[in-house]
């Protein structure tokens, strides 16, 4: 589970975060949704202890981010925002390296890394190189280095940027399998529809400030519109440029 | 296994399995920089025993007006080249390049010699030509020779003894050891030896910050169970263990081509055996904690992995600027210059190359300062590593 309560994020004169407060609950996926600069990287950066926060408190499952982020780093997998993977070590070897860090013994991170490899479709490249990955390939790599440590909680920063329609299937698929195994699945996005086809509850972000919660449906009547990109539209403050 | 130890595996790995880079890391710093180095002194050395040993070549002008003077100069082996040049025709000659040096003889020489005086010659030279200064020298003391042989006689013909000539006598006493001529030719290896080593850090000095940032592994990476310095120390002990293998090959190939260069043919020799070759390297080694954490900071400032080139590129002169000081002022080895990175390590190696014995105060001194230096350094770059606009 994962919580937020008033974090604000400060950069020199720029205030990235202003009021951002959500709970995403275990076997569900919330979609933390919002333009472009809303500040949705910036609150998973917080929330995977990358940043502190000016002000505000966040907790994983009980934990408190800001006072134990290595405890907290054990609990979160994060796939982050355009991750790359290291071009001279294989798919398989980027994954256990990871596994390695989280502490998992030689033959758990071996087992574990089979696994990933299987459940998301790597077999063919899992042992080239990643040098000449496609962005699916790189993206899987990332993703199955993210779950290496089977974390309960899982973050995803756009995690289907620049992927084509198989593999934004297959990612969608795996988070739903994740959600099954009563995973808390965090992911953002500025796309309505990804939303919408996955998410049980959604957070619209805009200009740092968290402008509405609810499901899909309620965020519908909230707007008071049947369609849900109108409704998104009105929320984060009309057309935008 | 200690996350320190795991991002260090990892680096090595990774960096070896780059095959093409890690050869030509391996073959341009510590093959090339020797071969080149040994190359040099090997030219030198041609030129130093081509210029004593070639025939003297020497245009003269008007021979017929000093016959025994010419007949003299034939013996030393000075091959002659007749012309009748004027002045004009010499200063031209000289300055265009067809001769290097013209001896004019005048028309007084031979009256002159007749009754015993200063017998006149002119030697046409030009003094901003390097390349013909050594000839000019050898004709001019074959000239003086001839001239002192000729006083002499002279004097012994009026009954007076030629010693009186040799009022005092002066004997050159040369104190240098041939193996402290090495070593200032020898000199600026301290500065190759550190640059290399230094270079084969470099790589992944950058990589622990702007390159793992611009391949987007840097956040992933943040988000391990690990202190985050403990990350970079590994990053920086992998730089270590690069510099120590660079180390190693520069200095055995630097031995290896310097015996094989026969330096003492110049009269010099290097102690280069396997023991002072094993000296050599335990002396630099406390530099490459220091100089991996020194790059790392420095790249930690930067933007891109580019800017980061850059800077750090430059940061490898800051190792050098010490051993500039030394040609400059003429230092010595003492104890508080022992405190200063690579110019300790510059001594160090000087003593070694000249088989003097080291002095127990200072070997501490240069390895306790260079360790706890780098000890700092590493820990401000594990510091850094802390701060948010790491990500840039």
């Amino acid at each position: 589970m994962i919580e937020a309560k008033g974090l604000v994020k400060r950069f020199g004169a720029v205030t990235a975060v202003r009021d951002v407060t959500f709970r995403a609950e275990d076997g569900r996926i919330t979609g933390l949704l919002g333009p472009n600069g809303a500040g949705k990287s910036t609150t998973l950066r917080i929330l995977s202890t990358v940043l502190q926060p000016s002000a505000g408190s966040a907790w994983i499952d009980g934990v408190s981010v800001a006072a134990e982020p290595l405890e907290t780093r054990r609990r979160i997998g994060v796939l982050p925002h355009g991750a790359g993977v290291y071009p001279h070590l294989t798919a398989r070897e980027n994954i256990q390296y990871f596994g390695e860090l989280h502490g998992l013994s030689k033959t758990e991170r071996e087992r574990r890394a089979g696994e990933l490899v299987g459940r998301l479709g790597m077999d063919e490249f899992a042992d080239r190189p990643a040098k000449g990955f496609s962005q699916g390939e790189r993206l899987k790599t990332a993703l199955a280095r993210a779950l290496i440590h089977d974390p309960r909680n899982v973050l995803l920063d756009e995690p289907t940027n620049g992927l084509d329609v198989m593999a934004v299937r297959s990612l969608r698929s795996l988070l739903a399998d994740l959600r099954a195994e009563g995973r808390c699945i965090l992911f953002s996005s500025h796309v309505m529809q990804e939303v919408v086809a996955l998410c049980n509850d959604v957070v619209v972000i805009a200009a740092g400030t968290v402008v509405a919660r609810g499901t899909p449906d309620e965020l519908r009547g909230l707007a008071a519109r049947s369609d849900l990109e109108d409704a998104f539209v009105q929320l984060v403050g009309g057309e935008q440029r | 296994m200690t996350p320190i130890l795991t991002v260090m595996r990892k680096e090595i790995r990774e960096t070896v399995r780059d095959r093409r880079s890690f050869l030509a890391s391996l073959l341009f710093g510590p093959l090339l920089v020797p071969a080149t180095f040994a190359l040099l002194i090997a030219l030198t050395m041609r030129h130093d025993i081509a210029q004593t040993d070639a025939p003297l070549e020497v245009a003269v002008s008007h021979s017929d007006r000093a016959p025994n003077l010419m007949a003299r100069l034939s013996e030393q082996g000075v091959t002659l080249i007749r012309t009748q040049l004027d002045d004009a025709g010499a200063r031209e000659a000289v300055r265009t390049g067809r001769f290097k040096a013209v001896l004019l003889i005048p028309a007084a020489y031979g009256r002159q010699m007749r009754s015993a005086g200063p017998a006149p010659l002119r030697l046409y030279a030009d003094s901003s030509d390097v390349s013909t200064q050594r000839d000019t020298t050898r004709l001019r003391l074959l000239l003086a020779q001839y001239g002192s042989t000729l006083a002499r006689l002279r004097l012994m013909v009026r009954g007076v003894d030629p010693l009186l000539l040799n009022a005092v006598a002066v004997e050159d006493v040369d104190v240098a050891t041939a193996a402290d001529r090495s070593v200032v030719v020898l000199g600026m290896l301290t500065v190759l030896i550190v640059l290399t080593m230094l270079m084969a850090g470099l790589h992944l000095a950058i990589d622990a910050t702007a390159g793992e940032r611009e391949r987007g592994s840097l956040e992933p990476l943040l988000t391990v169970p690990a202190p985050r310095e403990q990350l970079i120390y590994g990053k920086i002990l992998a730089a270590c263990a690069f510099m120590l293998l660079t180390l190693s090959l520069t200095i055995t190939a630097l031995a290896a081509v310097l015996h094989f260069a026969g330096l003492e043919r110049l009269g010099m020799t290097v102690n280069l055996g396997p023991a002072s070759v094993l000296a050599a390297i335990a002396c630099c080694a406390p530099l490459a904690p220091l100089g991996a954490a020194f790059m790392t900071i420095v790249a930690a400032y930067t933007r891109s992995y580019r800017e980061a080139q850059t800077y750090v590129g430059l940061a490898l002169l800051v190792p050098t600027v010490p051993l500039m000081f030394v040609g400059i002022l003429g230092l010595k080895a003492s104890g508080w210059l022992m405190l200063v990175p690579s110019l300790g390590q510059h001594f160090l190696v000087t003593r070694i190359l000249r088989a003097e014995p080291i002095p127990p105060l200072h070997l501490l001194l240069s390895f306790g300062m260079t360790l706890v230096l780098g000890a700092l350094l590493m820990w401000i770059a594990g510091r850094l590593y802390r701060r948010e606009s790491l990500l840039g």
